[in-house]
């Protein structure tokens, strides 16, 4: 049989199911490859071995006892930005480096509640913001796909780097991740899994630390679109704790991947046509379209006129949210305190000493477009503009099912390349922000390699609250570039 | 007349404004199920939403939003089906979330109106500008430790209401008025309990000072002042060093300002240009706050009866004096008790008895209505004891002096110190006869002329019954037998 860090999530739930492995037996293998591969990637900030245990053991009781529940005994990695009673959640900030919250986050008290293992806490950009790792307090997470010969370490995307490395490496069959503006697509497509971010309101926000409110939502990502059916159908549903959380029902994610795409239109935005894009993402994007034309689907051409301002529409709306949302790392209550002469000195004293140089560039930059003065003319137009990009997407609707896009305008890039130019880090999520700003689904599928052998995703987008068709387009993109390539880096098997 | 100021240049109106910060009455706070009981231990009534931990989200408290929809109709004024919650951002060790979550441009209650009474009897009608829901901060303790400050949380996050009057006011004395009615109908709607003492009412006073038939000068804003007199005092004392200033040949600068109580002047707290800067933006935690009308109706007819209507009806229909039922309606837990002690008895009787001798009785024992040793009910029970005539007038002053004492009921006083009033014919008679024939000279002066005597032996017959003769029916023997 397959080895037991390779299963998908439905194999490993079948085997699990028929006792051909233990949910110990599948926890032990992959705190095993943890041990031996994190000190290299850094996937993850924390590891629970004890309690994963505790946990499988837990599991192979209740499959024993016929009371197997969705994700009965399937281990995952937890992105440090859910809060986990009694386990430390850092957000990969010095700020909350000791945090030890006494709550749960609704996202992890649905995947428990569900059965699941947690493995730890997958490392991340710092508060989420950053799209390569980089900004870790912990340090940043290497990428386990290399370029053909040549033994550089890449990023792994981010924020949700950890969480994409530790599924790419065969260290999680699936994780938790969270997605701003492309953090969980973008590392997903350089990892070469599958992730998606869900509508906004469908997973609830609360006990996740907030980057910014209006355009977070977390998702899951997995080496396979069914299992991240399988894991969001977990994590979704409505919260009132969370005031942002549609009551809507919880559809079969998973039985929706095997619907087909036949008659399906799918729009082809041409504004996702970039000047100076890669050949290789425009002749993947082609492919993308060819297959899903082979299996039924009508390609259209369609306009999203005001994508062009979606990026820097996205880079006032998060930080002018972050600025306030960060406001409560204060030294006063909890986290990191650095004492001073008065509560002033404290402030400075510990932001200075808990926040990373991006995290202050964006609290800068929030600060700054929220200002008397500036108001207006950042924050207010950039609101307007994100109506008109959602009204993009309504008309839209009226035309096609989903729409198709690459999901990033490049492959993996090296952990040394674009650390000093923001701007150019930041157009990693060129084509992932609108959907954020939109508040719609987005899957990332691994759909290729690119010449030197690191993989590219596809992006499917659709209507809000409409995920069972973006499952199935994704479905249908998985078959037809049947991804098979595997990251050099990862658990033995 | 209208109140003006004498400087040395004349006189000067002045110009006030009041903005009340009124402490919303629930169970729980505005966004977390927290208790908001007063004068728990520090920091036994915080949630992890009040602390501001990572990831907590707030959840907007339906019963508040009730309480300040039943304000704004109790106001009279627009009920906002849509409106929005912003967040105020600033720094301080007791706003743990590092924002106060508000209402800056969309309020949930628009314009209304509130009419004050006057002491020379008229009556003004004062705008209101809007009220908004907000949260309310923590507390700091600077006086416990000689370097630390001590935080307590319990009140981040009680909901507050804040309403903005218009630059209607015109004295300290409107000021007072404003603020006692308002509290007045905050008290009768049961949405604030309006006890400035426990700061669950504050004020701060916006003042300004202008010749006659100017426009508006610059207004200085006195914040955090926390008794009626107080306002007055601030008003007054704000409005004479404006004048100083002005007079001076200088210009009143636009500042927040604080009121020192002991030397009764006003001090700079911060200036225009120290002003901090809010960043207020929409939060995106919380979607609009959307009402539905049906819901506003249906708040509105259960809303109690209002002091104005209260104190109309008790001169329409009880025939009571306008002073009366402004005395009566003031508090409406007075008004509760006098309609308990009117109900199915003469009201104007219930009237004079509850303003006079209940409330000489209230004061006399130091007790309020709340904590009267005399229920409703049995001072109702007395005056039945004087109709039926058990009791004269001025027995039952002893009664309800004893009831004050005991709390207990009347019959059970009448009964323990047989203070019933004889009303027996025959009784009286024999009393009347003794004292005619112990005083036969005196009758004898009666008879030829001498009525006056007639109250000697009205006097002489209550003193051998000890008080306890019916009046009507003594005089009346009393007649019979001396003509």
């Amino acid at each position: 049989m397959t080895a037991a860090t390779e299963l998908t999530i439905a194999g490993a739930r079948a085997a699990l199911a028929k006792r051909e492995i233990s949910a110990v037996e599948l926890t032990e293998a992959h705190l095993k490859g943890i041990e031996a591969l994190n000190p290299r990637l850094n996937a993850y900030i924390t590891v629970t071995a004890e309690q994963a245990l505790e946990q499988a053991k837990a599991a192979d009781a209740a499959l024993a006892k016929g009371e197997a529940k969705p994700l009965t005994g399937i281990p995952l990695a937890i992105k440090d930005l859910f809060c986990t009673t009694g386990v430390k959640t850092t957000a990969a900030s010095k700020i909350l480096g000791n945090f030890v919250p006494p709550y749960e986050s609704t996202v992890t008290a649905n995947l428990l509640r569900d059965g699941a293992v947690f493995l730890g806490k997958a490392n991340l950009d710092e508060f989420a913001m950053g799209s390569s790792n980089a900004t870790s307090a912990f340090g940043g997470v290497e990428n386990p796909w290399k370029r053909q010969g040549d033994n550089a370490a890449l990023v792994p995307g981010g924020s949700s780097g950890g969480s994409a490395a530790a599924v790419a490496a065969r260290l999680a069959l699936g994780a938790t991740a969270t997605d701003t503006g492309g953090s969980i697509r973008q590392p997903a497509a350089f990892c070469g899994i599958a992730g998606i971010k869900p509508t906004y309101g469908r997973v609830s926000r609360f006990g996740t630390v907030a980057f910014a409110s209006s355009l977070d939502q977390a998702g899951p990502v997995a080496r396979t679109v069914e299992d991240c059916a399988i894991l969001l159908g977990s994590m979704s549903g409505f919260d009132p704790k969370d005031s942002t959380s549609a009551d809507v029902a919880v559809p079969d994610f998973a039985a929706a991947c095997a619907r087909g795409v036949k008659g399906l239109r799918i729009g082809i935005p041409k504004e996702y046509r970039l000047p100076g894009m890669p050949a290789e993402i425009e002749a993947l994007w082609q492919q993308g379209i060819a297959w899903l034309k082979e299996a039924g689907a009508e390609p259209v051409e369609i306009s999203l006129p005001h994508t062009q301002y979606a990026l820097p529409t996205y880079y006032i709306v998060a930080p002018a949210e972050a600025s306030s949302n960060l406001a409560r790392y204060d030294g006063v209550r909890f986290g990191l305190r650095e004492n001073g002469g008065d509560l002033k000195d404290l402030y400075e004293r510990t932001r200075r000493a808990g926040f990373g140089d991006e995290v202050r560039r964006r609290i800068l930059i929030g600060t700054y477009v929220l200002s008397a003065g500036y108001y207006d003319a950042y924050y207010l137009k950039a609101q307007k503009v994100r109506a008109l990009i959602k009204r993009d997407f309504d008309e839209a609707w009226g035309k096609v099912d989903a729409i198709l896009t690459p999901a990033t305008p490049s492959a993996a890039f090296g952990r040394d390349e674009k650390q000093d130019d923001p701007v150019a880090m930041y157009l990693n999520d060129v084509f992932t922000v609108t959907a954020n700003l939109a508040g719609i689904p987005g899957l990332s599928v691994p759909a290729g390699l690119d010449t030197r052998g690191l993989p590219l995703g596809l992006q499917v987008l659709g209507k809000p609250f409409d995920e069972e068709t973006v499952f199935a387009v994704g479905r249908a993109l998985e078959q037809g570039a049947n991804f098979t390539a595997t990251p050099s880096v990862r658990a033995a098997a | 007349m209208s109140y003006t100021l004498e400087g040395e240049t004349g006189a000067w109106e002045v110009v006030i404004g009041l903005e009340v910060h009124a402490q919303v009455t629930s169970l729980a706070k505005l966004f977390s199920g927290a208790a908001t009981e007063f004068g728990a231990d520090p920091n036994s009534q915080v949630s992890f939403i009040d602390a501001g931990f990572p990831g907590m989200l707030p959840v907007i408290n339906k019963e508040c939003v009730a309480q300040a929809v039943r304000t704004g109709l109790g106001l009279n004024a627009q009920i906002n089906l849509w409106s929005r919650f912003d967040r105020k951002n600033y720094f301080y060790a007791d706003l743990p979330q590092g924002y106060q979550i508000s209402q800056f441009e969309f309020p949930i209650i628009g314009k209304g109106e509130i009419e004050i009474e006057l002491s020379d009897g008229s009556t003004k009608q004062i705008g209101i500008t809007r009220l908004h829901l907000e949260q309310d901060a923590g507390k700091s303790l600077h006086d416990q430790h000689p370097t630390k400050s001590y935080i307590d949380l319990n009140r981040s996050g009680v909901a507050l209401m804040e309403i903005v009057s218009e630059p209607d006011l015109r004295s300290p004395e409107e000021a007072g008025a404003y603020l006692t009615k308002l509290r007045q109908i905050l008290r009768y709607l049961g949405t604030c309990d309006g006890n400035m003492e426990q700061g669950s009412l504050r004020a701060d006073v916006n003042v300004s000072v202008r010749k006659a038939g100017e426009g508006f000068r610059t207004r200085c804003e006195v914040k955090n002042v926390n008794s009626i007199r107080f306002v007055m005092q601030a008003v007054e004392a704000e409005a004479r060093r404006q004048i100083e200033v002005w007079e001076a040949g200088e210009e009143v600068v636009q500042e927040t300002r604080l009121f020192d109580t002991s030397r009764g002047v006003t001090r700079s707290m911060r200036s225009k240009e120290d002003a901090h800067d809010y960043r207020y933006f929409p939060d995106p935690d919380l979607p609009p706050l959307v009402l539905e009308q049906a819901w506003v109706e249906e708040l509105k007819s259960g809303l109690p009866e209002l002091p104005d209507a209260r104190r109309t009806r008790y001169v329409g229909d009880f025939g009571l004096t306008p002073y009366d039922a402004h005395v009566l309606t003031l508090e409406k837990e007075t008004a509760a008790f006098y309609e308990t002690v009117a109900a199915g008895r003469d009201p104007k009787m219930a009237a004079n008895w509850v303003t006079g001798d209940f409330f000489a009785g209230l004061n006399r024992t130091g007790h309020g209505i709340g904590d009267s040793p005399v229920s409703a009910e049995n001072l109702g029970g007395l005056l039945d004891l004087i109709k039926d005539n058990t009791l004269s007038g001025k027995l039952a002053k002893e009664v309800l002096e004893a009831m004050f004492e005991t709390g207990k009921a009347p019959a059970e006083i009448v009964e323990e110190r047989g203070l019933k009033q004889v009303t027996d014919t025959g009784a009286i008679e024999k009393i009347i006869d003794e004292v005619m024939a112990k005083n036969a000279d005196k009758v004898a002066e009666y008879r030829s002329g001498k009525e006056k005597l007639f109250g000697f032996f009205v006097g002489q017959t209550m003193k051998a019954m000890q008080g306890k003769g019916n009046p009507a029916m003594v005089n009346d023997i009393l007649k019979q037998k001396l003509a």
